[in-house]
């Protein structure tokens, strides 16, 4: 247990961040930890409050157009871009925010899938996201108008740099006094309503924040991938982060990129010719193992396995 | 073209006939889910998939067997229960104590399983299913020809629902389920078996979406993608019906399949989403649905 | 926290050293064909167009310039992220030197973008916007089968000068349908026709009941279908079942074979479409089909052929380029004109576009049809200069 949280741990893994894309493809890695920044967000929420939601696309998209549109048609920048985008989706966080955290369980869980619908048919319509050609070409550009950020590598050292802030955002807010009293929400609502706590606020705030990060992992990922499309605010894109999250572990820390990290390598190695249609059976097969056997996802088990044993 | 009001009557009463046959659709679908979830408090995911199967059986029968639409009417709707009872007795038991969320998810999973499965051996495309011949045709209503089987189609649906809901509501057996929901273990001690009771109810709520599908093969191609497109629109009927009422299931379906049809006519590329913005503006106002009960 | 500043730092430092990746080996020269394997449009090129690819690459000896040639290929879902991403994991790692198939013009463009600046040949072979040759024109494109304009003059001109004055689209809601509807729109108004309406449905609809009731409402004596593949067969379905076909003429934009084999044919009989192939046409189209239908099951489409025809002048190319260098084949494959069953009077333009003789034929009733394959008559030979766009200027890549 203290190994896990040990600083040793953490420092050999981003050296294994900082050489790896020699290694693996750096697409591919950009894509896992664009995902795990938004399993990682979704977490919050999920793991840390425990609301499901079932409509966190809306904010992957936002993030996404917004920065694609911004960087291919206002010429900015690509930090800028993404700033706008992270921002648009916390505003959108707070709107939607605002109208499901009133409720709860399940019926929270199809507000916000009714909400995320919205804004599919939004974007769908919405002449400026190009409707189903989704928004191409998006220019990478130069970062702080110096960096250029053509070349894979660079552009990976430079999301990794972007993962990193992200994840530290929210770690930093789950051990922080807020993060206390979202765990308290989660354990025994009634009583920390008794004790004085304006809940509803403190659920707004972590929908707030995840809403953000995940708009940061959309705006970064449409940076990478040159393209914004449609697949990102369908409720497919909803359900894939559930599963993410599900299979690396709710509530823990590492389980979302764990959970990307799987989900995303799944699809990778089933996505040529004909091995293509083996994928959705086997991400449901590990959704209903996850749901039957292991709840705490693939960190979660691990964490009570060295608990037990060490 | 003749309007009255810049509306031209007859191309909105063909839309709305439109919206009445997707709405007893609806209204079937969403009929099973409100019995699993209103009953059994079980969130099935999985009511899309098996309706996909519903129709499959029926193309397969029809393909491969020589089985007709008729036969598949009675035989399949069991054949796709006797899954739902498996599903249920040794996916959904274990973990029938824990948060509902839970059966979301693992319905989920299992929704991906099929639709796996049968994109596997299928493909994705679409099979054709041909109309039966007896109700081959089209009845010249005046203000649009309406094909003789999409009127089946209306037919069947609302006596199945008002069939059910009867059942539920005014005879013994329901009583008995109803009684379940509220407090299975008084229930049991009474003597009824609630655990096959809940079997059963599951079952048969999956067999409505079977039933459903082999409804469905003819006019909407046969593909193994079919149930997840209906599945969260029936989900949303459910909800702003109020998810434990049946009498609101059936009632919202037809009601949102009618405003799909209006929709159609003033603003069609809004026709898919005008569902939700029902389900936001109900569950903001009344958040228990429409013919709902708070949990 | 340190440690998280100081590994932030290190990463933005690593990426100020702006490393580039390393170059690109040839030892084979590499085609991916990217299309959708399993959905829609999966028929009219989808796995066929790979055995097509394959069989050029067969018939042209398995060699080029002594190095093997390599088939790759993969399903695009119709969708544009996913299209973009495999050729971009193709171009980045897999090191393909030509892309072929393409399929839905949305993922076609995505990928375009892709290629085009990685200098790699497309061999279009399905997809039919203009944009590959206009707005988003490359010296790496090659459009090769057909496109919406020469649909439109070849199938909307006739049919108006005819008398149907009175149309209405039912419209597939992406690029291509937008597209080709933009396009009959204006051959239909300046040739004195009206447009009535229209109705924009998403790709991959199968109930079509509520568009058709629109279209019988409009008033039009002829309803375009502006879509392909299983739509164009599901919407004709449902036009058969609501009676519209018998109110007004059912105009198919874009028909396939594989869509006309996959109809009632008394749902489709005397439909005039226009092709840029069909297998029965002559002898050298029928000696070709007749091999393509032994190695994989199928009667060719148009672009099933196209992708061989392609790919057949695309490795010619090479031979002649002595490399697979993407600006020296494109320059030879523009200076030759392509010439076999597929391409009939032919040129391939410094824009992009291959030009050549399409046909404006007529679906067979069943009693005339001699066996499955006879699905056409041939009612006219179209020169491809008629019915195709000039090229534009903007577009002209022979001034280098």
């Amino acid at each position: 247990m203290e190994f896990i949280k040990s600083n040793k741990l953490n420092i050999a893994l981003i050296a294994l961040a900082l050489v790896i894309p020699f290694a693996i493809y750096p697409v591919f890695l950009m894509k896992v930890l664009c995902f795990g920044l938004f399993a990682a967000a979704f977490n919050l929420m999920l793991g840390f409050v425990g609301m499901l939601s079932f409509g966190h696309a809306a904010f992957l998209a936002t993030g996404g157009y917004v920065t694609g549109y911004l960087v291919s048609n206002a010429g900015l920048t690509p930090e800028l871009g993404i700033l706008c985008g992270t921002l648009a989706s916390a505003v959108l966080g707070y709107l939607f925010g605002s109208l499901s955290v009133k409720r709860e369980g399940i019926y929270f869980a199809m507000v916000t899938l009714a909400l995320s619908q919205l804004l599919f048919f939004f974007f769908l319509q919405a002449p400026f996201t190009e409707g189903e050609n989704g928004l191409q070409g998006i220019p990478r550009g130069h970062l702080f108008g110096m960096i250029d950020l053509s070349s894979n590598l660079t552009m990976y050292y430079f999301v990794l740099a972007v993962f990193l802030l992200g994840f530290w955002l929210i770690n930093r807010t789950v051990h922080s006094p807020f993060g206390q009293v979202l765990k308290a929400v989660r354990e025994n609502e009634p009583r920390a309503i008794s004790l004085g706590y304006n809940v509803r606020k403190y659920k707004l705030m972590a929908f707030v924040l995840s809403a953000a990060l995940s708009g940061l992992a959309g705006s970064t990922k449409a940076l990478v991938f040159q393209l914004e499309s449609l697949t990102d605010a369908h409720w497919h894109m909803s359900g894939e982060v559930v599963l993410m999250t599900l299979v690396g572990g709710m509530g823990t820390i590492f389980g979302p990129l764990v959970g990307a990290a799987v989900v995303v390598g799944i699809e990778n190695f089933f996505s040529g010719g004909e091995l293509g249609t083996y994928i959705h059976i086997i991400m449901g097969l590990i959704f209903i193992v996850c749901v039957l056997a292991f709840r705490s996802g693939i960190v979660g088990e691990f964490n009570k396995f060295v608990k037990n044993n060490f | 073209m003749d309007t009255v009001l810049g509306i031209n009557p007859v191309a909105l009463f063909g839309q709305l006939l439109v919206g009445l046959i997707n709405g007893s659709f609806y209204a079937l679908l969403s009929l099973g889910l409100a019995i699993i979830f209103g009953l059994l408090r079980i969130i099935n995911f999985a009511q899309g998939a098996l309706y996909m199967i519903g129709a499959f059986l029926a193309w397969i029968g029809l393909e491969w067997l020589g089985v007709g639409y008729w036969w598949s009417l009675l035989i399949v709707p069991p054949l796709v229960g006797l899954l739902g009872v498996l599903i249920e007795r040794f996916l959904i038991r274990p973990i029938a104590h824990e948060d509902h969320l839970y059966s979301l998810l693992l319905t989920f999973g299992v929704a991906l399983v099929l639709q796996g499965v049968f994109s596997h051996i299928f493909g994705s495309s679409g099979k054709p299913y041909s109309i039966p011949e007896s109700l081959q045709g089209v009845m010249n209503l005046g203000f649009m020809y309406l094909p003789i089987y999409r009127g089946w189609i209306i037919v069947i649906s609302l006596l199945v629902c008002f069939g059910t809901w009867w059942a539920i509501e005014k005879t013994k057996l329901g009583a008995y389920l109803r009684a379940g929901t509220e407090n299975a273990r008084l229930l049991q001690a009474f003597g009824i078996n609630v655990p096959l009771m809940v079997t059963l109810t599951f079952g048969f709520g999956v067999a409505l979406a079977g039933l459903a599908g082999v409804l469905a093969a003819p006019i909407y191609s046969v593909s193994p993608d079919m149930g997840a497109n209906i599945l969260i629109v029936v989900f949303a009927i459910v909800v702003i019906g109020g998810m434990g009422s049946i009498g609101g299931a059936i009632i919202t379906g037809i009601a949102m399949g009618v405003i799909e049809g209006l929709t159609k006519y003033f603003y069609p590329e809004a026709s898919n989403t005008i569902i939700f913005m029902v389900m936001v503006i109900v569950l903001l106002i009344k958040p228990a649905g429409l013919f709902g009960k708070e949990i | 926290m340190n440690k998280l500043i100081v590994a932030t730092a290190v990463a933005m430092g690593l990426a100020l050293t702006n490393v580039q990746a390393a170059g690109v080996s040839d030892d084979t020269v590499k085609i991916g064909v990217l299309a959708d394997m399993g959905g829609t449009y999966a028929d009219v090129c989808g796995k066929g167009c790979v055995a097509a690819v394959e069989m050029a690459i067969a018939d042209f000896g398995g060699k080029v310039l002594d190095k093997p040639i390599e088939v790759v290929s993969a399903d695009d879902q119709n969708k544009p992220d996913v299209g973009s991403a495999i050729a971009r994991e193709w171009i980045d790692k897999d090191k393909v030197d030509a892309i072929g198939g393409i399929v839905a013009s949305s993922v076609g463009l995505a990928a375009a973008k892709v290629a085009n600046e990685a200098k790699k040949p497309l061999l279009i072979s399905t997809a039919g916007s203009t944009a590959f040759t206009t707005k988003q024109c490359s010296p790496y494109n090659a459009h090769w089968t057909y496109d919406v304009v020469a649909l439109a003059n070849g199938t909307v001109k006739p049919l108006v000068a005819a008398g149907k004055k009175k149309w209405f689209f039912i419209t597939a809601d992406y690029e291509f349908g937008h597209a080709l509807e933009k396009v009959s729109s204006s051959v239909i108004e300046k040739n004195g026709g009206q447009v009535m309406g229209s109705v924009k449905v998403p790709l991959g609809t199968t109930d079509y009941s509520s568009y058709i009731l629109q279209a019988q409402s409009s008033g039009a004596d002829a309803v375009a279908l502006a879509n392909a593949g299983k739509d164009f067969v599901n919407s004709l379905k449902g036009a058969s079942e609501f009676g519209l076909n018998k109110q007004a003429t059912m105009v198919g934009l874009l028909v396939f074979s594989s869509d006309v084999q996959a109809l009632d044919p008394a749902l489709i009989a005397d439909m005039r479409l226009t092709t840029g192939f069909y297998s029965e046409m002559d002898d050298k189209t029928k000696e070709w089909s007749k091999r393509f239908k032994e190695k994989f099951g199928k009667t060719p489409t148009m672009g099933q052929a196209g992708a061989y025809s392609s790919t057949m002048h695309y490795l010619n190319a090479v031979k002649e380029a002595g490399t697979d260098e993407g600006d020296a084949v494109m320059a030879k494959m523009k200076a030759t004109k392509p010439d076999d069953f597929f391409a009939r009077n032919a040129e391939f333009r410094a824009d992009g576009r291959m030009v050549h003789d399409m046909y404006q034929v007529r679906v067979k009733k069943a009693d005339e049809r001699a066996n499955a394959d006879d699905i056409f008559a041939l009612e006219q030979t179209l020169a491809g200069n008629d019915v195709y766009l000039p090229m534009d200027d903007a577009c002209n890549f022979s001034k280098n």
